[in-house]
């Protein structure tokens, strides 16, 4: 395992090393150049550290997004999801806490692991058993979720207990090191993906099962099942997720998460994993993430483009890392 | 011979070639796959280009129809430079290519599959009468009954390859390529199709066939071409020319047999063997009815019949790949009912699947992966994959199946067709079945190639395993099998075994309702 943390980008798993798997790392360590030469502040350990801080959310978000469409799926409900896990979460641990103290912490967490899972298991077998089309499947729980979370917020917020508040708050804001914790926890969620995805037999199938359905079937291995699993690794990423940014949101209101599945899928996709399936590149995706919001807070220290044209140059950077993946593969 | 039979060729000398190709030359990034090549069609005349995979034809087929351009040579149009950067401008040279594989839309109608994209529109609005009546008038001429407003997914694979030639016809029709126009036909389908193709050439359309059965090259062509390792070997005259001197020119040696002689004659007995795989009143919803057959150890078993006649579905089934009701299924003697093909791995049936592109090998992934993908559980039995292993695998399998590969990193799609077959039957072996089921275990693939996977069958029986074959070939059942049946609309229609196999037999019995009584009659008659 240590080979893989040492050198992501390289195509140790027997991949094919070409321009979409370095692509994602050079397009960062542009991004990081441009960044400096704009402004040198840019490059300073603070800001760093709060921009992959901030990156790691999306990011094992779409760690788990990585298996669902290597596997030739796709999940639009990850948005709604981590709101109506944090919600969920919340109203546990404020249920609990005035007789269990900060306790109540580590069952919150449990419950919303707990919820995750089923959260993906539920789009998982609507999708396979149901032979309902992924998109669809998952467009209909983003609604349900999301409707979910607005009914138990009553359409306010559901903010946690203050008792709570400070107990809970290293777990976003504190480090290790000078490491923060939300970086350690993206890194050790994408040490276990790569290792899942690249070296274990389940991640062999994942990829085979998006490669071509009916060769997957006709090698006897269980579509559906396979399916279903990337769903529920989906959910969990998704639980982890909100389980680190509880602090940092707060609360859990209904536009919680609005959107992020938009995100997730870009940071999937320009992390050079194909998007009609067969193809999954782990640390690709982590690259994304943070390609997302550096690009971002650059936007937002430079003077030169408005910030709220951000959601617009994610779009072009979408757009050109296709561009980039089509010429290569010629 | 060659410079003999070009001046003894039928069409008159005097007439320029419809199409001529000198010294033409084509590389890939440094790599030479095709060199001077040179040959002429003329209007009125079926020139067939023959030679194993690998040998150039496909090559040297997009060189002529603007899919590829020359790194060397020229091409001349009745004796004038031409110059094709796309095949557009091809076809409106008038040279139109076949397809081996059928592209069509099958959402679309026949209609507008053959009008994609040169739509005819008065003022910018389609109009669908007058394409539907050209594109009627059009199959008409080649015979082809079917309806032009019927959708092409609701027609027959022979009548899909007839709409295709419809659509390669329709205004160019001075040179047709036919790219191996029957190798998805069956046997009953190809010969319309070949009348078809005299037609045409009867017509004073120039022709390039190219194909692998040697047999059709034989009836059709006027002069034969015969590639290897991408150079000439020379332009023949097809009188006198038969399949056994053709296949010696592909292959640059003499050929002996296609198929390894039975070396177990006891083994032919077949009768006395105790039954490997016994399948009772089998029934696939649509395809299949009341079958029930046995399988006896160490026999090779054939299934023939059309396209259609439930073979391939009737092992789908079996496998529980589709939905099927079985009276009884023993493996060995023993009651068995397989839930998945997993399950029926583990209980050692093996089946390795007719289209090995699309259900068999995932072509955009590496060797090793494709070659365990079946086994996962056999050869990584810990959670983490053993990929040493995996590379020892691979390195036997290449060795023991003749594998002919660039690198091992190499993807199996950069495969030959041949080589893929192999790479396919080294992934089904991996799970060590004790009963293989092939369906259709040389399609596409050269001779080489299939003399040598007809070696590796007899090899596997030889080690005690039973094989089932299914196949549209008939030559290749005759040639294999200790037993054959014949499958004609869901059932079994007659079982033929020793003087009996033979391809009027076969062909009787898949397409007649005859039953075996009557066939036996008939051949003693005649």
């Amino acid at each position: 395992m240590a080979d893989l943390a040492a050198a992501p980008p390289r195509a140790q798993h027997g991949w094919s090393i070409g321009w979409g798997d370095a692509g994602p790392f050079l397009a960062l360590a542009a991004l990081v150049l441009i960044g400096f030469l704009i402004n040198p502040d840019f490059l300073s350990a603070n800001n760093i550290a709060n921009v992959v801080t901030r990156s790691a959310f999306i990011g094992i978000i779409a760690i788990g997004a990585t298996f669902v469409i290597s596997s030739g799926g796709l999940d639009l409900s990850v948005g709604s999801m981590a709101a109506f896990i944090t919600g969920v979460m919340i109203l546990v641990m404020n249920w609990a806490a005035p007789s269990v103290g900060t306790a109540a912490i580590p069952l919150g967490m449990a419950v919303a692991l707990v919820t995750g899972i089923a959260c993906g298991l539920l789009n998982g077998t609507i999708v396979t058993i149901g032979r309902i089309e992924p998109f669809i499947a998952t467009l209909g729980t983003m609604g349900i979720f999301r409707a979910l979370i607005t009914y138990m917020t009553d359409g306010g917020t559901v903010a946690i207990d203050r008792s709570l508040r400070d107990a809970y708050r290293p777990v976003y804001f504190g480090d290790v090191l000078g490491v923060p914790i939300p970086i350690l926890v993206s890194l050790a969620v994408a040490l276990v993906a790569a290792y899942v995805l690249y070296r274990t037999r389940y991640g062999r199938r994942c990829v085979a099962v998006g490669a071509n359905e009916d060769v997957a079937r006709y090698s006897g291995i269980s579509v559906a099942r396979v399916r279903t699993m990337a769903f529920v690794i989906q959910g969990a990423c998704v639980a982890i997720a909100a389980i680190c940014y509880v602090p940092r949101l707060g609360a859990a209101t209904p536009t919680t998460g609005l959107l992020w599945e938009l995100q997730v899928i870009t940071a999937v996709v320009i992390g050079g994993t194909a998007l009609r399936g067969g193809r999954g590149r782990v640390w690709g995706t982590v690259a994304g993430a943070v390609i997302l919001e550096f690009i971002a807070n650059l936007m937002v220290l430079s003077d030169f483009v408005s910030e709220y044209l951000v959601a617009a140059v994610q779009g072009v950077i979408i757009i050109i890392a296709m561009l980039i993946q089509r010429m290569s593969k010629r | 011979m060659s410079g003999a039979s070009l001046a003894l060729a039928p069409a008159g000398d005097t007439a320029e070639p419809v199409l001529r190709a000198e010294h033409l030359a084509k590389e890939f990034s440094g790599v030479r796959v095709l060199s001077d090549v040179s040959l002429d069609i003329r209007a009125g005349e079926i020139h067939a280009v023959i030679g194993e995979n690998g040998a150039g034809k496909s090559t040297l087929m997009r060189l002529l129809s603007g899919y590829l351009k020359p790194s060397e040579g020229a091409l001349f149009m009745d004796g004038a430079p031409v110059d094709f950067h796309a095949p557009a401008d091809a076809q409106a040279a008038g040279i139109a290519l076949v397809h081996q594989e059928i592209l069509l839309a099958d959402a679309l109608t026949v209609t507008e599959n053959i009008f994609i994209g040169r739509e005819i529109a008065r003022f910018g609005r389609l109009d669908e009468r007058a394409m539907r009546e050209a594109a009627a008038a059009q199959l008409a001429e080649i015979g082809c009954k079917v309806s032009p407003t019927a959708l092409v997914r609701d027609i027959s694979l022979a009548n899909r390859q007839l709409v295709q030639i419809a659509k390669a016809l329709l205004g160019t029709r001075r040179v047709v390529i036919f790219d191996e126009p029957t190798a998805v036909l069956t046997h009953d389908e190809v010969d319309p199709l070949l009348d078809i193709i005299v037609e045409l050439k009867q017509r004073g359309v120039a022709i390039l066939y190219i194909s692998h059965r040697l047999d059709e090259v034989e009836r059709l062509a006027d002069r034969v071409t015969v590639l290897r390792d991408g150079r000439m070997v020379g332009t023949y005259d097809a009188q006198g020319l038969t399949p056994h001197r053709m296949a010696s020119l592909m292959v640059g040696r003499e050929f002996a047999s296609l198929y390894p002689a039975r070396q177990d004659p006891a083994r032919l007995a077949g009768g006395d063997a105790a039954p490997a795989l016994e399948i009772e009143n089998a029934h696939v919803p649509g395809f299949v009815r009341e079958v029930s057959l046995t399988l006896h150890k160490g026999e090779i078993l054939g299934l023939a019949g059309m396209i259609g006649a439930g073979r391939t579905e009737l092992f789908e089934g079996l496998l529980g790949l589709r939905p099927a009701s079985f009276g009884a299924v023993r493996l060995h003697g023993e009651l068995a009912a397989f839930r998945s093909p997993a399950h029926a791995a583990e209980l050692g049936i093996g089946y390795l699947t007719e289209d090995r592109k699309g259900k068999g090998l995932l072509l955009e992934e590496r060797l090793a992966p494709n070659l365990t993908l079946a086994a996962l559980d056999r050869v990584h039995p810990a959670a983490g994959l053993d990929l040493a292993r995996e590379a020892q695998l691979l390195d036997r399998a290449v060795a023991s199946y003749d594998i002919r590969l660039r690198s091992r990193e190499a993807k199996a799609g950069q495969l030959s067709g041949g080589n893929q077959q192999k790479l396919l039957l080294a992934k089904v072996m991996l799970n060590e079945p004790s009963v293989l089921i092939i369906d259709e275990p040389t399609r596409g693939i050269d001779i080489a190639n299939k003399s040598q996977i007809y070696a590796f069958i007899h090899a596997l029986v030889r080690e005690g395993r039973s094989c089932i074959v299914i196949s549209s070939e008939m030559q290749e059942l005759i040639g294999l099998c200790d037993r054959i049946l014949v499958m004609r609309a869901g059932r079994i229609n007659g079982e033929l075994a020793g003087e009996a196999m033979t391809e009027s037999n076969v062909a009787l019995c898949a397409t007649s309702s005859a039953t075996n009584e009557n066939i036996s009659g008939r051949t003693s008659d005649g």
